[in-house]
């Protein structure tokens, strides 16, 4: 597909999705004239031309789409079709965007009724405008099962009755914390998994990055959003120091940081350091700011440690997610010493939620071999290569211990 | 997260399989179909496969000069691999659930169920989560 | 026509205690890098169908539906077991070719680079449903 074509229609057609969403309420079959708008406008487009107003184009085509859907379920809804019938043909559609409707697709998009995957695959198709193609890719998923999520998630949609229209007031902060989430681990499924050269899916990052740019653009006061974004910044501006040519994953500690991207890190420092002081501090700014002090340190031996402590500190309170736990675990390590470090493991050792998973076991490895314990952490780096699901972290695990192990002269014991 | 869900079988399983009457093997098969309809249909479906009888299986091993050397012979207590599932799920209780579906796949009178089913986790290209 | 390449491990003591977590970071180092050039080679051939590695046999359950149809899962298993733990689905002419592609992927190297020589179990892979039964 011609690229400009291509980009202008993702930019487009949620803008669009909304126009027709809040004239027929039917948000399924809204999507699917939509799309079917978006395909006659990739054939039509490279032959005739881009229109003068290609909004109004493709809201035209997608209403007579969707005036030919109710027509055809004529029956019980010859009121409604009376009405679509009378759908304006002439270009008097409004030419000023409807900024809101993209922030409305969104909250519905990421509907805390829906399972995170079928969010993760409706806001992609319907906010980011990506085909399920693509979205099939980057799961690495068959195409028809994809569509099937899609269309299941928009079916749920219908039957849920949600309104085209934004949360109220008291709903907004918890529907808005579930349109991050979802953005978030759009960001993380790609930024993870950004290893050597399979540029698709480093589009999700990036995708991810646009959308929550989206997001901050119409919320620029809530602090959380900017916080986002400034997290995804700093974290991205890592990318291509994360790997290695072969695909081994490398830590934080051991990157080449002039791999890092100096650009983005500014733009996600300016953006945090002007949020934080606006008070109403939340995970994702504390996150951001942590991240800020890794990407602020010429060399892993500037890290500022004790600056990183006090936001997990900050960061424990708020959340109980057990992996803010074991980083927290992590900072103490480096700051007050490896056996400070190893007693707040021992807090998780009972937690249902960790206490099989491999990063616990990694965690505590990485801590003994800092300890002094090396046979200790042989044996956890072990364990977590054997529970992790994650292929590049089995390799880096096992030549971890491997490593350990030569060093000090362990070789041949399994255990 | 996706799973692999395999259905193994010795010698005498499948030996036992090729002699049911002609009733249980349809309404086995209209089984696995319908069950695969059902996983696409939910979205969670990734692959699934069924393999040719063990009786050409083989095992090759290089030999010195990199040629094949294929053996054909195997214990009797050996489980091969019959078919499997790829499934792509929110949690492991999932998968589970969907291998018991697949377990109690219909069999001779008397002896549905007693095929389970190994669930077995596929790995990821990435880490799980950023660090 | 489509094979299955089946790579094993054995969980017996003494498999295990010769596996890969007693090698040697250069030599582990040094499988994991064929391992992605030899999935690497057959994509380029346009031979590769689909690749897959499984989690360790560790943390594998067995499941049955019990009368309720709820799952009942179970994580013991003989001791000594061969575990599918990867595998390569590859279209080819002929089972010789799928052989040769087998012995390459037997010769991975293991402990001092030395090929390791590994059992892979060649299958060939079923098209289609099981035939109507006339």
């Amino acid at each position: 597909m011609n690229l400009p074509i291509e980009h202008l229609l993702r930019e487009l057609t949620p803008q669009v999705l909304g126009t027709v969403v809040r004239r027929f309420s039917d948000f399924a079959a809204a999507e699917d004239a939509v799309q079917e708008a978006s395909i006659a406008a990739a054939m039509q487009w490279p032959l005739e031309g881009t229109p003068d107003n290609p909004r109004a184009w493709l809201t035209q085509v997608a209403f007579r789409r969707m005036a030919d859907h109710i027509r055809s379920e004529s029956a019980r809804r010859r009121r409604e079709s009376e009405v679509a019938l009378e759908a304006p043909e002439s270009t008097t559609i409004e030419a000023a965007p409807q900024e809101d409707d993209t922030l409305v697709l969104l909250f519905m998009c990421c509907h805390p009724a829906l399972t995170p995957a079928s969010a993760i695959a409706l806001t992609l198709r319907a906010v980011g405008g990506l085909t399920t193609a693509e979205i099939a890719h980057a799961f690495l998923v068959p195409e028809p099962t994809m569509a099937q999520r899609i269309s299941r998630a928009k079916q749920s949609i219908k039957n849920s009755g949600i309104p085209f229209q934004l949360p109220t007031t008291e709903e907004r902060a918890k529907r808005l914390r579930a349109v991050l989430h979802v953005l978030y681990l759009i960001f993380n499924e790609g930024y993870t998994s950004s290893v050597g050269p399979n540029l698709r899916r480093a589009d999700l990052s990036h995708e991810a990055m646009r959308l929550t740019r989206i997001v901050y653009h119409l919320q620029p006061d809530d602090t959380e959003v900017a916080g986002l974004l400034a997290l995804m910044l700093l974290t991205d501006a890592r990318r291509l120091a994360r790997t290695s040519a072969g695909g081994e994953l490398i830590p934080i500690t051991q990157q080449d940081r002039a791999l890092w991207d100096k650009q983005q890190i500014e733009e996600g420092v300016t953006l945090i350091s002007a949020t934080l002081p606006k008070g109403s501090v939340g995970p994702y700014q504390l996150q951001a700011a942590i991240a800020a002090v890794h990407d602020e340190a010429a060399r892993a031996d500037e890290t500022d440690w004790p600056q990183i402590l006090a936001l997990y500190d900050l960061l424990r309170r708020m959340s109980d997610n057990p992996m803010v736990t074991l980083n927290h675990a992590i900072a103490a390590a480096m700051v007050h010493g490896a056996a400070k470090g190893l007693e707040l493991l021992d807090a998780l050792k009972v937690d249902p939620r960790v206490e099989n998973h491999h990063r616990l076991d990694a965690v505590r490895a990485h801590l003994l071999e800092l300890s002094g314990d090396g046979k200790g952490a042989v044996r956890h780096y072990r364990a977590a290569a054997r529970k992790t699901g994650s292929l590049p972290e089995r390799n880096y695990l096992l030549t971890q211990a491997a490593r350990l192990s030569s060093e000090l002269g362990l070789m041949n014991e399994p255990e | 997260m996706k799973y692999m869900l395999m259905m193994n079988a010795t010698k005498a399983n499948f030996d036992w399989y090729a002699k049911w009457p002609k009733e249980d093997l349809k309404a086995n098969f209209a089984f696995m179909r319908a069950f695969s309809k059902e996983l696409k249909d939910s979205g969670a479906f990734v692959a699934t496969e069924g393999l040719a009888w063990p009786d050409k299986a083989v095992i090759v091993r290089a030999g010195s000069d990199g040629t094949p050397i294929t053996d054909g012979v195997f214990p009797e207590s050996k489980e091969f691999l019959a078919g499997y599932w790829i499934v792509d799920v929110e949690s492991p209780e999932e998968a589970y659930r969907i291998a018991a579906r697949a377990s109690a796949a219909p069999a001779p009178a008397g002896t549905e169920g007693t095929m389970p089913i190994e669930v077995r986790q596929i790995m990821s290209g990435p880490p799980e989560e950023f660090s | 026509m489509k094979f299955i390449l089946m790579m094993g491990m054995n969980t017996s003591k003494e498999s295990m205690s010769k596996g890969i977590m007693s090698w040697p970071k250069q030599d582990i180092e040094a499988h994991i890098g064929f391992m992605i050039g030899f999935s690497k080679e057959l994509k380029e051939a346009g031979e590769l169908v689909s690749a897959e590695g499984l989690a360790w046999p560790n943390e594998a359950k067995l499941v049955r539906a019990s009368k309720d149809g709820t799952p009942i899962t179970d994580g013991v298993f003989p001791e000594s077991k061969e575990f599918l733990i990867g595998y390569w689905i590859i279209d080819v002419e002929n089972a010789e070719r799928a052989y040769q592609v087998a012995a390459r992927a037997s010769a991975a190297p293991g402990p001092g680079g030395a090929p390791l020589n590994m059992p892979i179990e060649v299958r060939q892979v079923m098209s289609g449903p099981p035939e109507e039964i006339q």
